[in-house]
Parts: structure tokens; sequence; C-alpha cells
């Protein structure tokens, strides 16, 4: 696949068929690949916070999961997806410290991967597979040609999803 | 009220600047200690990056690095985090240990014990500085540590400094121990509440 498109933290990106998009080392962020087989046009969002309500500051509508996933549809319907055809993958939301308290900080991974989930579920985007959790960093790559995530890691292997 | 570095005057991030520079005097200082040698600090370098560029400020996101955090409470609350190359690490408890095992090999149970006193020390150190400066009480926790991808560990500060922003803070400071050299980030993550009582407590704002 010649033509790799990267995504950057807070960041997303569109492309239509033929394209790979990747983002490197996901830690507690969460990647949301979306993907429609039928046009094979694929997407990439990098999260780092689940909410822009919560935010003092929300202009950057790429960093947060409610606002970046909604973009991203939008994104992938201008290219010519349709959206009752798009579904979602999930990677990431690691806890990389183990402190053991609770703190809302620690537990920052998971609540990204549970707003993430919830925002599909309102746009009625069904997620198909999904490698979250744990405490390793993961770097992602979609392949449009057949909808694959691959899932490279540290230590923890290589995966498809 | 400060809502983001990116929003900071010049004359605060000078002031954030130069705590970077004494805390990590201080840290040098430690590490020479510790280490029984003379070690070298170059000047150290504050950056403020997007989060775009934030991954590949350790030579990509992801080679791997070793990431120590601490939890700051006290008058300051919040996070420091000191992040090296794997390899770095694997030079520095080398030396700490006078060992020569080769710089791809795995460390032992011991090694990251001494790994997380390294990083506890210069970041205690790093504190202490800021507290001395600020008369502000600044107790650390002890020393977690992480190893992995470089964006993975850096999305730990990056997560916090994005409740505010849109850029990171850090300082980039550079160890030598005769030929060898040693890179390392701090990152200190005041919490959003507290971001305003350290620059009131260095006198920056009113």
């Amino acid at each position: 696949m010649d033509n790799v498109i990267k995504v950057g933290m807070a960041d997303l990106q569109s492309s239509r068929h033929p394209c790979s998009i990747t983002t490197l080392g996901l830690g507690s962020c969460v990647g949301i690949a979306l993907y429609d087989s039928n046009t094979k046009i694929a997407g990439l969002a990098h999260v780092m916070l689940p909410s822009s309500q919560q935010a003092r500051n929300n202009s950057n509508i790429a960093k947060f999961a409610d606002t970046a996933i909604v973009k991203l549809v939008d994104d992938m319907i201008s290219l010519g997806a349709a959206k009752n055809r798009i579904v979602a993958k999930l990677a990431g939301g690691a806890q990389m410290f183990s402190f053991n308290d609770a703190s809302e900080m620690m537990r920052i991974g998971a609540r990204n991967v549970a707003a993430s989930k919830e925002v599909l579920q309102v746009l009625r985007i069904p997620i198909i597979s999904e490698d979250t959790g744990g405490n390793y960093g993961r770097t992602i790559e979609i392949n449009s040609g057949s909808g694959i995530l691959f899932i490279k890691t540290i230590g923890h292997g290589l995966k498809e999803i | 009220m400060v809502s983001g570095i990116h929003e900071l005057s010049n004359i605060e991030l000078d002031v954030l600047k130069e705590i970077g520079n004494i805390g990590s005097g201080n840290a040098a200082t430690a590490l020479a200690k510790m280490l029984n040698r003379k070690v070298d600090m170059d000047v150290p370098r504050a950056k403020i990056l997007e989060f775009k560029e934030v991954s590949d400020t350790l030579g990509g996101a992801e080679i791997p690095v070793v990431g120590i955090l601490l939890k700051v409470s006290g008058d300051l609350t919040g996070n420091i985090m000191f992040i090296l190359q794997q390899h770095a690490a694997r030079m520095l408890v080398n030396m700490l240990m006078g060992r020569t095992s080769g710089i791809d090999e795995e460390f032992s149970e011991i090694e990251i014990s001494a790994l997380k006193e390294i990083g506890n020390i210069l970041a205690g150190s790093y504190l202490s500085a800021l507290s001395a400066l600020t008369n502000l009480k600044i107790v650390p926790s002890i020393p977690d540590m992480a190893m992995d991808m470089a964006g993975a560990i850096l999305s730990v500060p990056a997560i916090e400094f994005g409740k505010v922003g849109d850029t990171v803070l850090y300082i980039e400071t550079e160890f030598s121990e005769g030929s060898e050299k040693v890179v390392g980030d701090f990152f200190l993550v005041p919490d959003v509440d507290t971001y305003d009582v350290l620059l009131k407590a260095l006198g920056v704002i009113g």
C-alpha cells in the first residue's frame, strides 16, 4: 500500500481507497477506526479525552471522543461513505502506570473507551471489534482494501482485528 | 485565569523555563552524587510543542522509552514525569551498578528498582528546587515506572496538558559523564486547579 496517512495525537484523517491510515504509540488515548466496506472509505481518529463538555478549552474538536467521532463520520460521508454502512473498531485506552489508587487521571484510558462507545452508540455505528485496556502501548493501522485493523505492540505481540 | 500554556505570557513562560533550569541543575548534582562521578549538564531547553509533534520528541512515537512518574501533593498538586530512551536508561543503570550489559538487554528486577530510584532522585531534586523557589509545600509520591513506546508513555502527561490547552511544555536536559550522553525530558504537569497557585507563588500573577 503506497498511500500511508499518519494521524497524530488529537488528530483525525479519512480517505478513499486505496490507503492505509495509521497512528503511532497509542497509550491512554483511543484510536477509533471507521470503515465503509462498500466504498472502502476509511477513517481514523486519535482522541485524548472523553468529552468536550467538561473542558475549559474545547476548540480542538479532534481531541475529544464526542466531537472527533462526529467530525470523522461527517468527513467520511462527504467522501462518499454511507452512514448506515460505517462500522467501527477501537484500540488503545491503556493504563500506562499502575498507581493503585483509582484516581481520575489513572482511569482516563477506560473513560476514553467508554465515551467512544457511547458516542458510537448514539450515532448507531456498530463496534465490530476492539483491543482496548491493558497497560501497554499500541500502534494501529487500518487498511482500506480489507478494513482490517493491524495492531503492533512492544512485547504484547501483533494482532489483526 | 490561566487556561493553557499557549496563553501564558512571555514572562510566565520564562519563569517556568527558569524553574526547569534550576530543577534540572539540581537533578544533575544529585546524579553526580549518586554515580560518584562528575556529571555535566547542558543548559536545559524548555520546549513547547503541539500535540501532533509530541510523539516525535524522543526520536519517534515507537521508540522504546522508560517513564518514571511521581504524583505531587501538598500546596501544589499534579504530576512530574521523567522520560528517557531505553538505551539511555540502560547506560545510566550500567554506570550506577558498574555493569556492562548490552543496551538491548532486558532490565532485571534489581535494575528496575535502581531505575526507579534514579527517577525518584532526579524528580525529587527538581521538585525541591521548585519548592525552595516558591515556598510551596510539594510532596512527591513514591515513583512508578513504565517501559513502552514513546507515544504511549507521553500520552500520560499530554492528556493532562490537554485538559487546559493544546500544547505541552517540557524541559529537555542532557547529562553527560565522560563521553556518554543521556538525554532526558522532564514534564511538570500541575493540576488545572493549581496552575494559578504555582504562578502566584512565583509572583507572576497577583
